[in-house]
C-alpha cells in the first residue's frame, strides 16, 4: 500500500492561501474540532453551566423576591425584584461560561494535553487558535444565554420585545472576557495560579451590583466597581431586559469593545511568544 | 518540488544522484538568554534522505527540530525548507512538514480516526479527501480495528504509530521525528522501523532526532553528531564508526573498585583504552585476539563480551562522554 499516491496534492489548498506566520485563516479547524470534542465528553458541564443561574434565580428570585418586593429599575421605574436581578445572572453566566473556556479549558489544552502545541505544528497560526477557541466559548454563551433568556420568558420576567436583545448582548459580554481570560491565562503556570483567577471573579460577581444597586455603596467603592468589566455587562443587560436605554448603554458597549480589541491583542502575542519563541 | 524532481530525473543523470536540497541550514544559531542551545550548526539534506542528529540529551536536536518546523525563531543564521523561510512562511513550510514530537500529543478527547481527520483539517484539507486518506492511514499504521477506539485505551507502541500516520495526514514531503522509539519496548520499536523504512522507500524525507544508536544505525543515510549544540562529526553510519572506531570493542569489566586503576595494566592491548565507571573498553580490530592478550597478562575480568563498534563508540570517542546517561 502507499501513503503517498494519489491524485490530489495534499498542500495545494494550503499552498494557495495568502500566509503570514500567524493566521491561516482556517479557525473553523479548531472551531470544528472543539465541536467534535464537545459532542463525546463536555455535556455534563455544558448542563450544569446551564442550570447555575437559574438556580440563583429561582431561590434569590423567587424565595428572597417577595421579602425585598419590588425595586427601583434602570429608568427608575420599579420591578419585580426577580426581574432586577435576572439580567445580572446572565451576565454573570455570560461571564464564568467564557472564563471557564477561556481559562481553566485553555489552561489544561495548553499545558496538558498539548494541543496548540500540535495544532500550531500544522498549516495554523496562533491567530486561527486564538480565533477557534473564543469563537467556541461564546457559542457556549449563546447556548446558556438563549436558555436563560427562555427561562426569563416563563418566569414571567419579560415585558418588552427589547429583552431579546440580551442574547446577543450577553454574547458580547462573554467575548469581551473571553479573549482577555485566554490571554491571562497563557501566563499561568500552576493550579495555584489559576485559582487567582477565582479570587478575583468570586468578589466581582457579589458586588458588582448583581443584587442590589451600586447606590449602597460609598463613592470610591463605586468607582472602583464601575471600573469592572462585570459591572458594564450587568447595567447593559439590566437596560436592555427592560427597553430603557441611556447613553450610558453606549458606553458600557464600548467598554466591552475595547475590551475585546485589548484581549485578542493580549492573546495573540502571548501565544505567538509561547509557540513561537 | 514534486515537478522538479521528475524534471531533474528526465533531464540528467548527475540530478539524479544528487537531489535537489530540501532542507540547507547555514550557521543556524539558537540561544535562550545565556545558554546557547544550537551554536551555528550548518548541514544540507537532499530530498528523499534519511538523516539524523545523534546526541545526548541537551544537545540542541529538538530546539533545532523546532526551528525546521518553523515554531522556535533562531537567534541568527539562515535556514531554508523547500526554498521557504520557516519563520517567514510558517504555515506554509508546515504544510509541507509531518511533524512527530517527541511526547506524544494526540488529542485525547477525539477519537483515534477523528484524530487523523481533525489534524487534517487543520491543513486546511478538505473532508473528501481526508476521509478516504485516514483509512489508508489507519491500515498503515495498523490501526484500523481501533478506529473508533479512545486514544488513552491505545498502548504507547499503538500512540506512537498513530502520531506517526497522524504526520502523513498532508502527504508531507519531509517527516520531522524527534526521538520516535524512546520509551517503546523493542518489538514496537522494531514496528515501527519498520513503518518508517517503507516511508522511506516511497521517497519521503525522514529527519530524525534519536539517541539510541541502533536506530540511527537501521534508519539514517547520513547523520550529524551533535553535543552542546555543535556539530562534532557528520557522515554514513558506517563511514562515522570506521573513521572514529576500530570494527571491534572488547568490553571488560573488574567491578567497580578495579575498573578505574586496571586501565594502565591494559596498556598497549588493541589502538585505545577507555575506562568508564562501570567498565573498561578496548578499541581494537580483531576483539578476540585482544582478549588473549588480557588473558596473558593474567588480568581476570569479572566478564568480557566482544562486539562491532557502533555510533555509541564514535560519540564516546569524540566527546568523551556516552550518549545515554
Amino acid at each position: 500500500m502507499s501513503v503517498l499516491t494519489g491524485g490530489h496534492s495534499a498542500t495545494d489548498a494550503a499552498r494557495e492561501r495568502t500566509f503570514g506566520p500567524l493566521y491561516s485563516r482556517n479557525a473553523l479547524a479548531v472551531v470544528s474540532r472543539g465541536l467534535m470534542a464537545a459532542k463525546s465528553s463536555t455535556w455534563l458541564i455544558l448542563v450544569s453551566g446551564f442550570f447555575e443561574p437559574v438556580l440563583y434565580l429561582v431561590s434569590m428570585g423567587v424565595g428572597l423576591g417577595p421579602i425585598v418586593g419590588s425595586v427601583a429599575g434602570p429608568g427608575g421605574q420599579e420591578i419585580s425584584y426577580a426581574a432586577y436581578i435576572a439580567p445580572a445572572l446572565l451576565a454573570v453566566s455570560a461571564m464564568n461560561g467564557a472564563v471557564y473556556d477561556s481559562t481553566w479549558n485553555v489552561f489544561f489544552k495548553m499545558n496538558f494535553a498539548k494541543l496548540y502545541q500540535g495544532m500550531l505544528y500544522t498549516s495554523l497560526g496562533p491567530l486561527d487558535v486564538a480565533i477557534g477557541e473564543i469563537f467556541l466559548a461564546l457559542l457556549r454563551g449563546l447556548l446558556y444565554a438563549t436558555g436563560f433568556t427562555a427561562v426569563m420568558a416563563v418566569m414571567g420576567l419579560i415585558t418588552t420585545p427589547w429583552a431579546i436583545l440580551v442574547i446577543p448582548a450577553s454574547v458580547l459580554i462573554a467575548f469581551g472576557f473571553a479573549s482577555f481570560g485566554m490571554g491571562i491565562t497563557s501566563f499561568m503556570k500552576t493550579f495555584q495560579q489559576m485559582d487567582w483567577i477565582n479570587f478575583f471573579m468570586l468578589p466581582m460577581f457579589l458586588f458588582s451590583a448583581t443584587f442590589y444597586p451600586l447606590s449602597v455603596y460609598p463613592q470610591y467603592i463605586q468607582w472602583l466597581i464601575q471600573a469592572m468589566p462585570l459591572w458594564h455587562g450587568v447595567e447593559l443587560l439590566r437596560q436592555i431586559s427592560i427597553g430603557s436605554f441611556s447613553p450610558a448603554t453606549a458606553v458600557h458597549i464600548a467598554y466591552y469593545l475595547v475590551m475585546i480589541a485589548l484581549g485578542i491583542t493580549l492573546t495573540t502575542g502571548r501565544l505567538r511568544k509561547l509557540f513561537l519563541k | 518540488m514534486h515537478n522538479e524532481a521528475t524534471r531533474s530525473f528526465s533531464t540528467s543523470a548527475s540530478f539524479q544522484m544528487n537531489p535537489p536540497a530540501v532542507i540547507t541550514a547555514e550557521n543556524l544559531t539558537k540561544s535562550y538568554g545565556e545558554l546557547i542551545a544550537v551554536d551555528g550548526i550548518s548541514f544540507e539534506v537532499p530530498a528523499g534522505e534519511s538523516f539524523g542528529l545523534l546526541g545526548p540529551n541537551g544537545a540542541g536536536k529538538s530546539t533545532t527540530m523546532k526551528m525546521i518546523g518553523g515554531v522556535s525563531q533562531r537567534t541568527s543564521g539562515k535556514l531554508s525548507i523547500m526554498g521557504l523561510d520557516p519563520e517567514t512562511h510558517g504555515p506554509e513550510v508546515r504544510a509541507h512538514l509531518g511533524v512527530v514530537p517527541q511526547q506524544d500529543n494526540l488529542d485525547e478527547e477525539l477519537k483515534v480516526r477523528e484524530n487523523l481527520i481533525v489534524y487534517g483539517r487543520y491543513f486546511g484539507l478538505p473532508l473528501s479527501y481526508l476521509r478516504p486518506k485516514a483509512d489508508e492511514l489507519l491500515e498503515f499504521a495498523q490501526l484500523t480495528d481501533k478506529a473508533k477506539s479512545r486514544v488513552d485505551a491505545l498502548s504507547g507502541g499503538m500512540k506512537r504509530r498513530l502520531t506517526i500516520a497522524r504526520s502523513l495526514i498532508n502527504e508531507p514531503k519531509i517527516l520531522l521525528l524527534d526521538e520516535p522509539t524512546t520509551g517503546l519496548d523493542p518489538q514496537a520499536r522494531h514496528i515501527l522501523w519498520d513503518r518508517l523504512f517503507r516511508l522511506k522507500e516511497q521517497g519521503v524525507t525522514l529527519i530524525l532526532t534519536t539517541h539510541y544508536m541502533d536506530e540511527a544505525e537501521q534508519l539514517c543515510d547520513r547523520l550529524i553528531v551533535v553535543d552542546k549544540g555543535r556539530i562534532m562529526a557528520e557522515g554514513s553510519p558506517a563511514s562515522l564508526i570506521r573513521e572514529y572506531s576500530t570494527r571491534e570493542v572488547l568490553e571488560l569489566r573488574f567491578g567497580s573498585e578495579r575498573n578505574a586503576t586496571i586501565g594502565v595494566e591494559l596498556a598497549g592491548i588493541g589502538e585505545r583504552v577507555e575506562t568508564l565507571p562501570d567498565r573498561v573498553l578496548i578499541y581494537a580490530d580483531d576483539g578476540e585476539s585482544a582478549l588473549e592478550q588480557v588473558s596473558a597478562r593474567r588480568l581476570r575480568p569479572l566478564t568480557s563480551l566482544v562486539r562491532r563498534s557502533s555510533l555509541e563508540d564514535v560519540f564516546l570517542r569524540l566527546t568523551g562522554r556516552s550518549l545515554v546517561d
